[in-house]
């Protein structure tokens, strides 16, 4: 049986990398020795078995009660079977994920696999059935930057302010998009990490996530800044930092010059 | 020897006592002339302030002929391409025309802004300097009070300022304000509904309303404002420190108005125009283009009032949830706490300092010098732990920022701030006290050593 | 760049030159009389600095001048930014050389004169028995005083009386009325009718009465679906959520902004539950207990609105809010909303 092997593969690999992982310091990532020479599945389960499946569990089942695993940690996560490639490749190129704690928030680091590595994940999560969605090809260039705007605020200024500069959300905090792809917003979208909703294609089209990816694009990464120095694009409180840390000292100083005693 | 030609000097001479046989100004001339300016660099921040009204009233004025104060629906179809199509009020589509069609119109736009910042913060900025000092001491209350009043006033008509363009932060700080006027006690309901002239978000009046209370009404009583508070100071002339054994409380020292002081605080009003300008044309303030137009089912995060407003931000943020009831009858909604209470209390300590410290010092003489802060050190404690609570309030306003930027996180901040606004105050007022004694105590030391050398110095003499 | 140049001329200017020592003529006062030399005391001569004063003078025209160039040129790259800096150097220069004119070359006296009399009290007595003679004619004071004072009272109040048409000041059931009635359908921003079916979990919609404005406060609810089994509602509203839909007012109950933010676990068992927030003051309200608040300002709940699902599966209100929408004022409670 074909499924059998592969279990026996999956066990006999997450030995062997859990032996490698000791080696190796804490924070870092278990790689089998060979890993160029291995097939894109083949890798794909190794690393799986090396770095996620003490919280995903064997096979992308989930672990949902906590468990002791050689690194320390207590491994808990949710099952990945039918998540996807959309979803997982996301969390890898985002950095998200490994995760050193289970319970602390994924927040956007350097990928810590390579892009072969990350494409063989992708692709062995996405072979455990059920079939998940596909990695999205978003359009923003077929976008409307008004129709963007609204949804934009309707659906994701709460969180992620009005230009895309990231915020708070009590529990959480919110990425701003500066760094996000399109293809991560449109995934981010649809998957809804962490404490974010989950939006849809019943809810959001793939014609307004269109629109959407083009205005937080826009507004993160090109703002329309006709003013002069843009100072974040939050609004008020870098203005007041402004106020007082440069006009306030630069007025100051200028009294300084025009009246001459300084000390009473 | 200074002096232009002849002709000239009679030119000059001719002129004023033409003014003079029609006015009967030139003993009023001649006196402001010599008017006598104290020296000293913290004087001139008042100054700063004036400047930066006046640089408000004049660019302000130029704003009001393109703005056009009306919540009417309309469809964007300026030059700004992202907003094409979208409905907004001709209130937004005006301010945004006015920022991206009108030449010039954008720089305007961005300096009022600015001023109004700067205008507030060197208000602030005098006021420390008036009461560390205890510069608002007999005979000068009045001018104390009519200080504050001008600070809250201008506090009122900056909110109006942003308000009224309509974009999402400005309906974002209205629907605050509503929540705020309605939470007042007994009135609150009716009070929102009559200045909101209906339920928020008000009805299109609405708009009209804050448009005069801006440029007409709230101006006006600033500008009065401002000329009975210049008028007191000249009549009970400048407090002064005593930087000279000619400085008493009987007698002023300073440089007189001609031609000393006019030429630099003349320079001072060009060199604030000058900067003004200047963060006008690079610092960009206030995007609107950036929020977009208000709609209430809309909300954005970091939503932040101008600096000014900040406290009251941080006193809503801080306060924990409960609304003052009984039963399950509401007397007091939780807003009016941080929102109406708090200013008022900062209000009322602020304006009864001149008598609480009367009570405190028993002092019921005038007052024409000036302390330095450790010289008063009931004051200064008073007064920086004070300044310390609100500005600790202040700060826990932008603690959502701070979770973006810095990482650390909201609601452990806010349990933070809660117990820090009680503690850390108290902990300022000691220290403050302990440390202008210790000023004082190494003050009387220098001095007796002084006294020491000079009397060696004259034995050796005699000797 | 030029203004950094223009900065740094103005401090060099002004830290070179050293104050000289001020003369004084002895018994020269304030009101001292001669002629027009002998009132003003001689300056320092500076012709040197005089030619500074000038330059800076004509550098300030000629950011004007650039100013107007600037602005009667077509529209280019970095107009707004000139059209500051221009502006701000012209000022800037005119400035920098009034203040180095004050300090280099105009005379800074050091005058001194008697502060002001403190008090003029002969005067105001004076003045008081003025006020007090003019009235000795008088024989019924008190009468007239206290007519006189309800005369400008009821003058005082007629004239405010204008003022109660800028409001409904006392009708306030505005403020409890909403557009909400038994089998009103949710419909979206377009109007398009809410399906129960459409309804996910794990995010949030936003929905207004059909046919009716989506401004007024009263209007706009917040959409969201949960695990039935984990709902942990009120005993009386135990049928307000179908399949576990629940609708509340998107108008937090503190400060009237939009509750616009919805945060639901990925995985629960490691990460927060569910809950509305709102981004001014961050209350937040936990859905699955009826909107109660469990973070924040806020005092009350958020309300709820009870919902059904009709024959064609479309969601439908079944009745008003659970309490008042929207900020909470004197007496909010008892007055539940119409």
């Amino acid at each position: 049986m074909r499924a059998r092997h592969l279990l026996l593969a999956v066990v006999l690999g997450a030995l062997a990398i859990a032996g490698a992982a000791h080696a190796q310091p804490r924070s870092g990532v278990a790689r089998p020795p060979n890993e160029e020479q291995l097939p894109l599945r083949e890798l794909g389960s190794q690393l799986y078995a090396g770095n996620c499946s003490a919280c995903h569990g064997v096979d992308g089942r989930g672990q949902r009660t906590p468990r002791k695993t050689t690194e320390g940690i207590e491994g808990q996560g949710p099952p990945l079977r039918g998540v996807g490639a959309r979803s997982v490749d996301f969390y890898l190129r985002t950095g998200y994920m490994p995760l050193s704690k289970p319970d602390e928030q994924p927040v956007r680091r350097r990928a810590l696999f390579t892009d072969r590595e990350i494409r063989a994940m992708v692709d062995y999560v996405a072979s455990l059935p059920p079939p998940g969605p596909p990695i999205p090809r978003p359009e923003p260039g077929k976008g409307n930057l008004a129709e963007g705007y609204e949804l934009f605020t309707e659906h994701c200024a709460g969180c992620h302010q009005v230009a895309a500069q990231g915020g708070v959300v009590t529990g959480a905090r919110v990425p701003p998009l500066e760094d996000s792809s399109a293809v991560q917003i449109a995934q981010a979208a649809r998957v809804g990490p962490y404490l974010m909703p989950k939006f849809s294609e019943k809810d959001i089209t793939d014609a307004e996530l269109n629109s959407i990816i083009k205005y937080a694009e826009m507004a993160a990464k090109r703002p329309h800044n006709d003013g002069g120095w843009g100072i974040g694009n939050i609004g008020p409180v870098p203005e007041g930092m402004v106020t007082w840390f440069i006009a306030g000292v630069a007025f100051v100083l200028m009294c300084v010059v025009i009246g001459s005693r300084l000390r009473s | 020897m200074v002096g232009g030609q002849p002709g000239e000097a009679e030119l000059i001479r001719r002129a004023l006592l033409w003014l003079d046989a029609r006015t009967g100004a030139a003993p009023l001339v001649r006196k402001g002339l010599r008017y006598l300016f104290p020296d000293h660099w913290s004087f001139l921040l008042g100054e700063v302030a004036l400047y930066a009204f006046i640089m408000l009233v004049a660019t302000g004025i130029y704003l009001t002929l393109f703005f056009e104060p009306s919540f009417g629906e309309t469809t964007y179809t300026g030059s700004y391409a992202p907003m094409q199509g979208l409905p907004m009020s001709e209130a937004y589509r005006s301010a945004l025309e006015l920022s991206f069609d009108v030449p010039s119109g954008l720089l305007m736009r961005q300096t009022h802004h600015w001023a109004a910042n700067v205008f507030v913060a060197a208000i602030v900025l005098h006021m420390i300097r008036v009461f560390f000092t205890g510069a608002f001491r007999k005979p000068r209350e009045l001018t104390w009070i009519i200080g504050l009043l001008m600070l809250f006033t201008t506090l009122l008509e900056g909110y109006l300022g942003y308000s009224m363009v309509d974009d999402l932060l400005s309906g974002i700080g209205l629907a605050i304000g509503y929540g705020v006027a309605l939470s007042v006690p007994v009135i609150g309901a009716n009070l929102a509904l009559g200045i909101w002239d209906g339920p928020f978000p008000g009805s299109t009046v609405f708009e009209s309303r804050m448009y005069v209370a801006h440029v007409f009404l709230l101006p006006i009583l600033i500008a009065t404002l401002l000329a009975g508070h210049l008028a007191l100071v000249a009549s009970r002339h400048h407090t002064q420190f005593r930087a000279s054994k000619r400085a008493t409380q009987r007698r002023i020292v300073g440089m007189p108005a001609f031609p000393a002081q006019t030429p630099r605080s003349l320079g001072l009003m060009l060199m604030t125009a000058a900067l003004l300008f200047l963060l006008g044309g690079l610092v960009q303030i206030n995007p609107i283009w950036q929020w977009g137009p208000y709609e209430t089912y809309q909300a954005t995060n970091g939503a932040q009032p101008d600096w000014y407003l900040g406290w009251l931000i941080g006193s809503l943020r801080l306060m924990p949830g409960f609304d003052l009831s009984i039963g399950d009858y509401v007397l007091v909604p939780n807003p009016f706490w941080g929102g109406a209470l708090f200013p008022l209390v900062v209000l009322g300590v602020l304006g009864a300092s001149p008598w609480l410290e009367r009570r405190f010092t028993g002092e019921r003489g005038f007052n024409n010098v000036l302390d330095r802060p450790r010289d008063a050190p009931g004051r200064t404690a008073f007064g920086a732990a004070f300044f310390t609570w609100v500005a600790l309030i202040f700060i826990s306003g932008s603690a959502d920022r701070a979770d973006v930027f810095l990482g650390l996180d909201y609601e452990s901040q806010i349990w933070f701030y809660r117990v820090a606004v009680i503690v850390v105050p108290l902990l300022v007022f000691f220290v403050t006290r302990k440390v202008c004694a210790e000023l004082q105590a190494s003050d009387a030391i220098e001095e007796a050593r002084e006294a020491a050398e000079e009397e060696a110095k004259a034995e050796a003499v005699a000797a | 760049m030029r203004r950094l140049w223009q900065g740094l001329l103005a401090v060099l200017t002004l830290g070179l030159g050293r104050r000289r020592e001020r003369r004084r003529d002895e018994g020269e006062g304030d009101s001292g009389g001669g002629r027009g030399h002998d009132l003003v005391e001689p300056g320092p001569h500076n012709p040197g600095t005089e030619l500074g004063v000038a330059a800076l003078f004509l550098l300030a025209a000629a950011s004007a001048v650039a100013f107007i160039v600037v602005y009667s040129l077509e529209r280019f790259p970095a107009q707004h930014e000139l059209f500051g800096v221009t502006l701000a150097a012209a000022f800037g220069f005119l400035g920098a050389g009034l203040i180095v004119l004050a300090r280099r070359v105009l005379p800074s006296e050091e005058l001194e004169e008697d502060y002001p009399e403190e008090e003029h009290v002969e005067a105001g007595i004076e003045a008081a028995t003025i006020v007090e003679e003019s009235g000795r004619s008088i024989t019924r004071k008190r009468l007239l005083t206290a007519a006189g004072g309800t005369a400008g009272g009821a003058i005082g109040l007629a004239a405010l009386t204008p003022a109660l048409s800028l409001g409904p000041w006392f009708h306030t059931e505005p403020l409890r009325r909403t557009p909400w009635r038994a089998g009103r359908r949710l419909v979206d921003r377009e109007g398009k009718p809410y399906r129960a079916e459409e309804i996910e979990r794990e995010t949030f919609y936003t929905a207004f009465p059909e046919g009716a404005s989506h401004r007024t406060l009263g209007s706009m609810l917040v959409v969201v679906r949960l695990d039935p089994a984990r709902l942990r509602l009120p005993r009386e509203r135990a049928d307000w959520a179908p399949e576990g839909i629940l609708a509340f007012s998107k108008v937090c109950t503190h400060a009237g902004c939009a509750v616009g933010l919805y945060r639901k676990p990925t995985y629960p068992p490691t990460q927060p539950p569910p809950g509305l927030v709102c981004p001014c003051h961050y209350s937040t309200f936990d859905p699955a207990l009826g909107g109660e608040v469990v973070f924040g300002p806020a005092g009350r709940p958020l309300p709820q609105l009870p919902l059904a699902i009709d024959g064609a599966g479309e969601l439908r209100a079944r009745g008003n809010f659970s309490n008042a929408i929207g900020p909470a004022w004197w007496g909010v409670n008892l007055e539940k909303p119409s």
